[in-house]
């Protein structure tokens, strides 16, 4: 089993989240080889082989010159597989390498069970097990999901992709920045999060007065802060901001996968859902099983007595 | 322009899933269905680019899956599109994101789509597959996960939305496939005259044999819930007793709470 590990690339360098690729081929036991449209001083520190093309030439992300590239080393290497992240870069590519090489695509891979792999799907909720009827496959694995542990090292034998200029209907114009942080959470010791299980744009003040009494940030999941009830600045996941406070408050949060890989890595998490089932157990050291409503303004009472 | 918008009805994910007699999806009954929220986003979009251009561009809206799905192409046409196609398949959850994408390929391919709009992924299945397998089957160019659309000039000024807060911004031409991120609009309700309305127009039906060209690439073997890795503490009950042992268990186990 040959493996091509399409690595991600951004502003000039590499993301670290390209490293996961290679746990999730030593998961699978499959032989590696990386690919990377960057530049050489980002090339990934790995003992293998790595395809690089100069994202001077090509841009940081072109999907269809990206796609020929990914193509040209997988034809190379006669890969067997080709592995994406699930993130904006991998679930935007993959189907399009996918398509072209006649491959099986498997989303949001979570593990390898005895060779078989593992998807998520219903928000969390549930999970698929795939079998594969084509000869070649393409993979997006979740963020997260495939831990690489310790320092990368490793000197990467480079091999220069260099196709004439690509055709492309698209056109990449630039990045547009984060608003600068009204709140900054990574640096808050406690946060206390609304999810839409608080129910209206009013609720949010006694999640905000739960955050106060325990001296924390307040933060928020997704569709609370779509809904206009919690500014942006607040939002925590895989589109708002990483934290890792002492202690994370979930007040009415199911526990998407993009929320919790935004503050699984909090040392303490309490979950409050009237759901037991919610994903949200799944991380949360206490799960509290009551409607938000009634159970925090009663905390919030009990703190500050 | 001829505009075709993809969506999809599925269950209201707050529900609890139970694994259906197939063993490779979830039982249907007691299940509240709507449209995939993402998908409304891309209603929504299809139906402000016809407003903005007088009203000239016809949105067509299709669905494929059991008779149910009529509601939420229903729904579709209560927000302004024209016209809806339903493709009706009993067996939607057997085929995968290759054959959904090759079922609606193989529909748009003779009738000139200028724009495709779709969410960026289906809150059930979750691939983030069928839109740009649509786009790469049909030759069109094709931008995922918008926050940000603008049209003129044939030209498409998108922004995606990439990790951390920051976005990308990327022009195409049409024929294009964009798949719409949450908050990238405003989703409207539909009105009781617009539902009223909608009533009267067109809703065609094919049976999915019709498009039906392609074998799986791959096939669900198990839908289950996942293992509970468990360790966390249960508290359940009455609220001022739970609230006690919270604050025992933060005081214990947590420097923050003293």
């Amino acid at each position: 089993m040959k493996a091509l590990l399409v690595s991600e690339y951004r502003e000039g360098k590499l993301l670290d989240a390209s490293y996961e690729l290679l746990a999730f081929a030593d998961k699978l036991g499959a032989e590696k080889t990386m690919v990377l449209i960057g530049s050489e001083a980002a090339a990934p520190r790995f003992n293998g082989k790595v395809y690089l093309a100069d994202a001077a030439k090509y841009g940081e992300y072109n999907p269809d010159v990206h796609k020929k590239i990914v193509l040209e080393a997988a034809q190379r290497e006669n890969s067997d597989c080709v592995v994406f992240l699930h993130s904006s870069y991998g679930w935007d590519l993959a189907p399009r390498v996918a398509t072209a090489l006649k491959a099986a695509q498997i989303s949001e891979v979570v593990s390898i069970v005895d060779g078989k792999f593992e998807a998520t799907c219903c928000n969390g909720k549930m999970r698929r097990m795939v079998s594969l009827k084509t000869v070649k496959t393409v993979v997006t694995i979740q963020a997260g999901a495939f831990s690489f542990s310790g320092e990368p090292q490793g000197t990467p034998h480079l091999e220069r992709l260099d196709p004439a200029e690509i055709a492309s209907c698209l056109e990449f114009v630039g990045y547009e920045a984060a608003e600068a942080k009204a709140v900054d959470l990574t640096r808050a010791e406690v946060i206390v999060s609304a999810g839409r299980g608080v129910g209206k744009k009013d609720n949010v003040q006694a999640i905000a007065a739960l955050a106060k009494a325990l001296g924390g940030e307040l933060g928020a999941s997704r569709p609370v802060v779509d809904a206009g009830w919690v500014d942006h600045s607040h939002q925590v996941g895989t589109t708002g901001q990483t934290v890792s406070p002492k202690l994370y408050v979930a007040c009415g949060i199911s526990g998407a996968i993009q929320h919790l890989a935004g503050m699984k890595k909090s040392d303490f998490v309490v979950a409050i859902n009237k759901d037991k089932h919610a994903p949200i157990g799944e991380v949360a050291d206490v799960l509290v099983v009551a409607d938000v409503l009634q159970f925090v303004p009663a905390l919030t009472a009990r703190l500050l007595k | 322009m001829k505009i075709l918008v993809c969506i999809k009805q599925v269950p209201d994910m707050e529900s609890r899933f139970k694994v259906n007699n197939s063993g490779v999806w979830y039982e249907e009954t007691d299940l509240a269905f709507r449209m995939n929220e993402y998908d409304e986003y891309a209603v929504e979009q299809a139906v402000q680019l016809k407003e903005q251009s007088g009203n000239a561009p016809d949105v067509t809206v299709l669905s494929i899956g059991p008779g149910r799905v009529v509601e939420a192409l229903k729904k579709a046409l209560a927000m302004g599109c024209d016209r809806a196609v339903h493709i009706q398949d009993d067996e939607y959850y057997l085929k995968d994101s290759w054959q959904i994408a090759s079922i609606i390929a193989a529909y748009a391919k003779d009738l000139n789509f200028d724009l495709i709009f779709t969410g960026m992924q289906s809150q059930d299945r979750g691939s983030a597959q069928v839109g740009v397998t649509v786009a790469e089957l049909l030759g069109f160019s094709c931008a995922t996960t918008l926050v940000g659309f603008a049209y003129g000039g044939n030209v498409i000024t998108a922004k995606r939305e990439l990790e951390g807060g920051l976005k990308s911004v990327i022009k195409l031409r049409l024929p294009a496939v964009v798949t719409c991120q949450l908050g990238l609009n405003t989703p409207r309700y539909p009105t009781l005259p617009n539902i009223m309305k909608a009533k009267k127009k067109e809703m065609l039906t094919h049976p999915v044999a019709d498009f039906l060209k392609e074998g799986a690439h791959s096939a669900t073997e198990r839908f289950y819930l996942p293992a509970k890795k468990g360790g966390g503490i249960l508290l359940e009950g009455d609220v001022n007793d739970m609230v006690d042992r919270l604050v025992e268990i933060l005081k214990e186990k947590n420097a923050v709470v003293r």
